[in-house]
């Protein structure tokens, strides 16, 4: 169960060949991890897109994504999870953030994988600020995040 | 109290930071916001418009109605655009 928040790059494979290890000796048959990214455009042949700075909450920040971690740990039997999100500029093709989780079988590990992603994008206090050639703009939350935040049922008590 | 604004709310407000002694009238969010509005035109400007804010008291995230007195810090934010 790890939260990491830096502006330092991360190695994806490294960090996700050392989750699966953890997972596998700790009991886990199943890993489902997501890496989110800068995109270099909006859709394949959209306009290009500049570099962009995500601006957050030190201390708030570790503190929601642990609660977080620990509603998805008790909505689903995982053996671990992993949670790495960067701050700071960063330029198209960087790394954003990645997620793992890891669990018996793979059912839990894909929905508490999303169920990070979900309440990850709106209850962490991040702002992305992006650059464009009309200058810099504040990007906006989308309906469709909250949506999608909201969808995931309260667990069973 | 310490008063924290990010992103455009920060920006409008002009400032990231502040420490600031509201009157007891002040009991929640909502008011707290709306007092902070009166400090200077860029305080308007960021805060006047409860429905385009998040708050956070003491680090967890806060409703308009959620009380604020005795707490050590509040924070003005738009709504997060992470992940």
């Amino acid at each position: 169960m790890v939260v990491r928040v830096q502006a330092e790059d991360f190695d994806s494979g490294a960090e996700i060949a050392a989750f699966e290890r953890d997972a596998a000796l700790a009991g886990a048959g199943a890993v489902a991890t997501f890496t989110g990214l800068v995109r270099g455009r909006d859709g394949a042949d959209g306009p290009a897109i500049g570099a962009m700075t995500l601006e957050h909450y030190p201390g708030m920040t570790e503190r929601q994504l642990e609660a977080i971690e620990a509603q998805a740990r008790d909505r689903w039997p995982l053996t671990g999870t992993l949670i790495i999100h960067r701050h700071g500029r960063l330029e198209p093709g960087a790394r954003i953030v990645l997620v793992c989780a890891a669990s018996s079988h793979r059912e839990s590990a894909f929905e508490a994988c999303a169920f990070l992603m979900d309440w990850l994008k709106t209850k962490a206090p991040f702002w992305k600020r992006e650059e464009t050639p009309e200058g810099d703009r504040w990007v906006a939350a989308k309906a469709s995040d909250d949506a999608r935040a909201r969808a995931w049922v309260p667990p069973k008590s | 109290m310490k008063v924290l604004y990010f992103a455009w709310v920060r920006e409008k407000v002009g400032l990231d930071i502040e420490e600031v002694s509201p009157p007891d009238t002040v009991l929640t969010v909502g008011d707290l916001a709306a007092w902070l509005s009166t400090r200077s035109p860029g305080h308007k400007d960021g805060l006047s418009d409860l429905s385009r804010l998040r708050a956070a008291v003491d680090q967890d995230l806060a409703q308009p109605d959620s009380p604020v007195t005795g707490v050590a810090e509040v924070a003005f934010f738009p709504p997060m655009t992470g992940g």
